[in-house]
């Protein structure tokens, strides 16, 4: 099971993971033009939640028991061949019962397209395979680890 | 009071790359950028800016330029818009003008004066990439002659420290830098096989596993100073001075004064730090020597003890004194030297440079037949390999960084160390600052520059035909003055170049 991981202990809550998440989900790939240009904008997967001195990205905690594959009415969410909670946008048709049933919070609204965002632990598969908001964490505070379930 | 100081910096943001992901606003810790939503708008507060490049260096689109503020006035050679903006910062507030880092002024570097010589065609250069270098060296005393029984050393040898790269870690302490700033020097020095000093704010217990490569000190304020201190260290280092505020002493003001770091000192959490100005038992050369030989009896006369001065006028006979008292190591640290916070005049106006007073006391410990008697070490102003290669040949046994050490993690010398607001993490007092600094990427970090030095130090050893750094000690014919007027290279002990 592959998993993204954070340190809370180095995580400072800069809020990059979240920039280069959702431009990793823009058309173009550019951070300017899907800031500045996309409409609808994109939306990033992961969030950085911050309260006093603690801070962490969060994002789908790949479940084991993942009752967003059990809630998901239109089969858009479900578990592939490696038991990764998985996702195809194309089947999703905005019902957000997985926001409601995900018990961490960890999908969003991309309310603009009817459909949520959530992660697709999107690292190419052809370059260093890091998701983009491991691989732009300025604090290496995001590691993505693969664990034996 | 009206305050007629006019802002250090400008902010730059440009508006067409600006995506207003704040960015900028979370990291800075001087709280310059705000969002305005409203005008879904980035502004900065720029009286507020420090011009450490932190927004610049992670704002993802590039938006931020921070420049110096022109402040132009009529132009005066004499009156510098710097002079002017501290008169009235003084005159607003009354107080001593605080400040952080090195001095700052443009004295003589005599470094960037010195030329290195290469081998051609009388002398073979040598390849550092097919031909061992060494640069390992030992910091001790040695002894006057070596007595061989069966191929081996016979007698008394002092105790001696092996160092696998002629570049310690000066002292900086717990308090003075962060936890983790702490950690990935200590953790350098580990994996270099070097040391790294505590500073004077004692040996946190996390740290102790580092112990043979550790050195600590004992200062003026003597915080946490206990058997084990000692016991555990690789040397022990007595600090008389340091070189960005010769006779001063430090406050670590109270708020900084956390649990841990209290913990850490030895005293009340909450209360100020205060070292004195003088060691208040040490008033003579011969109060030093008592002091020494309490810590080799404390450590069984296993450990050498170093004695830390600032670079002062006469540094030379100081040195001698500081030889003959007992020390093992004497660490000269020049008026270029780093610090948490000093008083700026202090800072800017109060010591001699590094290289003077290493060429100085080199010389006098030689004249007087003692140089084998202690090791010399130099800090205050060492910015590269090559500087780390010219004080090894003005006299140096090993150098003391502190400042590029700091830089490596991330430091940009905006001299805000005592405010605890450091934005990278390094200085900061505040623990959401202080977690900004990963200790392993700063340990990467700091071993890729000393590792990096110590390859450009092989090339510099093997172009000269050298092939180890301890003969390059005190090698000052490889050496050549530009640009110096006579009396400074008298002392440096080197010959212009074309001589």
């Amino acid at each position: 099971m592959k998993r993204v991981y954070v340190d809370p202990d180095v995580c400072m809550g800069c809020g990059l993971c979240e920039v280069y998440c959702l431009t990793q989900h823009s058309r173009s790939l550019d951070i300017l033009k899907a800031y500045r240009q996309e409409k609808p904008r994109p939306v990033a997967r992961i969030r950085v939640e911050r309260h006093g001195n603690t801070a962490f990205g969060f994002q789908c905690r790949q479940c084991s028991e993942p009752l967003c594959v059990y809630a998901c009415v239109s089969g858009a969410t479900f578990l592939d061949d490696h038991g990764q909670v998985a996702f195809d946008e194309s089947r999703c048709i905005g019902c957000w019962t997985c926001v409601l049933a995900c018990p961490y919070g960890a999908i969003a609204r991309d309310d603009a397209r009817e459909r949520v965002a959530r992660c697709d632990l999107c690292g190419d598969p052809q370059g260093d395979g890091l998701p983009a908001c491991v691989r732009n964490c300025p604090n290496e505070a995001l590691s993505v680890r693969e664990e034996a379930v | 009071m009206k305050s007629f100081v006019l802002n250090d910096f400008i902010v730059e943001r440009d508006d067409r790359r600006c995506i207003r992901c704040q960015v900028c606003v979370r990291q800075c810790s001087f709280e310059v950028h705000r969002y305005d939503a409203e005008l879904d708008q980035v502004l900065a507060d720029e009286e507020k800016c420090v011009g450490c490049q932190r927004c610049a260096t992670f704002c993802p689109t590039h938006a931020l330029t921070i420049r110096s503020s022109p402040r132009e006035f009529r132009a005066n050679a004499n009156w510098r818009p710097e002079l002017l903006m501290d008169i009235k910062r003084q005159a607003e507030s009354g107080g001593v003008l605080l400040t952080g880092m090195g001095n700052d002024k443009p004295f003589r570097v005599y470094f960037d004066h010195l030329l290195l010589n290469a081998s051609q065609v009388t002398n073979p250069s040598l390849d550092p990439l097919r031909e061992p270098m060494e640069v390992r060296t030992y910091l001790g005393a040695k002894p006057a002659r070596l007595r061989y029984e069966n191929g081996r050393i016979t007698g008394d040898m002092p105790p001696q420290i092996q160092l696998e790269t002629p570049i310690m870690f000066s002292a900086m302490s717990y308090g003075a830098i962060t936890y983790n700033a702490q950690l990935a020097l200590m953790q350098a020095a580990q994996e270099l096989g070097t040391l790294c000093n505590t500073g004077e704010g004692g040996w946190h217990p996390d740290f102790r596993k580092f112990r043979d490569h550790v050195t600590v000190q004992v200062a003026s304020g003597r915080f946490g100073i206990d058997q084990d201190y000692l016991n555990q260290a690789a040397m022990v280092e007595i600090k008389i001075g340091q070189g960005a505020k010769p006779g001063i002493g430090g406050h670590l003001p109270g708020e900084k004064v956390t649990p841990l770091v209290a913990r850490t000192r030895m005293i009340p959490a909450g209360t100020d730090a205060i070292s004195p100005a003088p060691q208040h038992d040490i008033y003579s050369i011969e109060d030093l020597s008592a002091l020494i030989y309490a810590l080799k009896e404390a450590t069984g006369y296993e450990k050498p003890v170093a004695v830390k001065i600032a670079a002062v006028h006469n540094a030379a006979a100081i040195a001698s004194g500081i030889v003959r008292a007992g020390a093992d190591v004497v660490v000269i640290d020049g008026v270029r030297g780093g610090t948490g916070a000093a008083p700026k005049a202090i800072r800017d106006h109060v010591g001699i440079p590094a290289e003077l007073a290493l060429a100085a006391v080199d010389r006098r410990l030689r004249q007087e037949g003692i140089r084998n008697r202690a090791s010399l070490v130099v800090a205050g102003g060492i910015r590269c390999s090559a500087d780390v290669f010219k004080a090894l040949a003005l006299g140096a046994d090993a150098v003391y960084i502190g400042t590029a050490a700091l830089v490596a993690m991330g430091c940009t010398l905006c001299q805000q160390c005592y405010t605890g607001k450091c934005a990278w993490g390094i200085t900061s007092a505040r623990p959401d600052l202080a977690k900004r600094l990963n200790p392993d990427i700063a340990t990467r970090r700091v071993v890729n520059l000393v590792r990096a030095w110590t390859r450009e130090i092989k090339e510099m050893l093997g172009g000269m035909g050298i092939n180890a750094v301890e003969s390059l000690r005190e090698n000052r014919l490889q050496l050549r003055a530009v640009g110096l007027e006579d009396w400074e290279m008298d002392v440096l002990g080197v010959k212009g170049a074309g001589m």
